[in-house]
């Protein structure tokens, strides 16, 4: 999946992951897709929760041997 | 404002479950939820400065404090405390698996907007002053202010 920035989160656990997600959004233009690339699990459920919540779109997820990259778009809405 | 209230009451003053307040703040703060943290009793000893200074404190009050000295770096686990060999255990642990410390949660929180609430009721029986508390603690406050939020909140939990 293309995506327009990428966030390394390798090594870090929840809370990290989303917090560090909700700060470099902020610094995405509307529409833009965020790759956020993590080794914990949780991520997998804390994305598609944070995003409902937060009102961005998830748009899905490819796990390749423990590494998972999820992809975020920024609520096009929200500047 | 959000039109999500989470509010926290920390009422312990041990550093796993000043971890889970404080793990919950920075997540629902990230989730644009408005959070407020009420520290009270044991909770409040999370937030002082620590300083070890008498300051305003009565004969029992100073006693206690000695036993029960406050700040986020002093805090023992609530279990498998060991005399403080399970907590140097657990801090080199949460540092190999790159987690935060609880200072930087602290600080975390405040950047992301959360407020810190100090119980005035145990700050009067624990004999601590405003100036004896962190900086990020900005609001002193009682059962009201948290019932108030609380009733509007969507989470409120009891730490």
């Amino acid at each position: 999946m293309d995506a327009d920035h990428t966030l390394d989160c390798i090594g870090l656990y929840c809370p990290m992951p989303i917090v560090k997600t909700s700060q470099r959004i902020k610094e995405l233009s509307g529409g833009e897709v965020l790759e956020v690339v993590s080794d914990d699990r949780g991520i997998k459920s804390d994305m598609p929760a944070w995003c409902e919540k937060t009102g961005h779109e998830f748009l899905g997820l490819q796990e390749d041997e423990g590494e998972i990259k999820v992809y975020v778009r920024k609520n096009p809405t929200t500047g | 404002m959000s039109d999500e209230q989470v509010t926290l009451i920390v009422f312990s003053g041990e550093l796993d479950r000043a971890l889970a307040a404080f793990n919950l703040a920075n997540t629902a703060a990230s989730m644009g939820m408005d959070v407020t943290m009420f520290f009270t009793f044991w909770g409040l000893t999370v937030v002082e400065k620590g300083g070890g200074a008498r300051g305003d404190k009565g004969l029992l009050q100073w006693m206690m404090s000695l036993v029960n000295r406050g700040g986020a770096g002093r805090l023992k686990l609530s279990r498998m405390n060991m005399l403080g060999a399970g907590k140097g255990a657990m801090k080199s642990l949460m540092k190999k698996y790159r987690m935060p410390s609880l200072q930087e949660m602290i600080a975390l929180a405040a950047e992301q907007g959360v407020r810190f609430v100090a119980c005035t009721t145990s700050m009067a029986l624990m004999g601590l002053a405003e100036k004896d508390f962190i900086d990020e603690v900005g609001e002193f406050a009682g059962a009201a202010t948290y019932l108030g939020l609380a009733s509007k909140g969507n989470v409120n939990l009891f730490i």
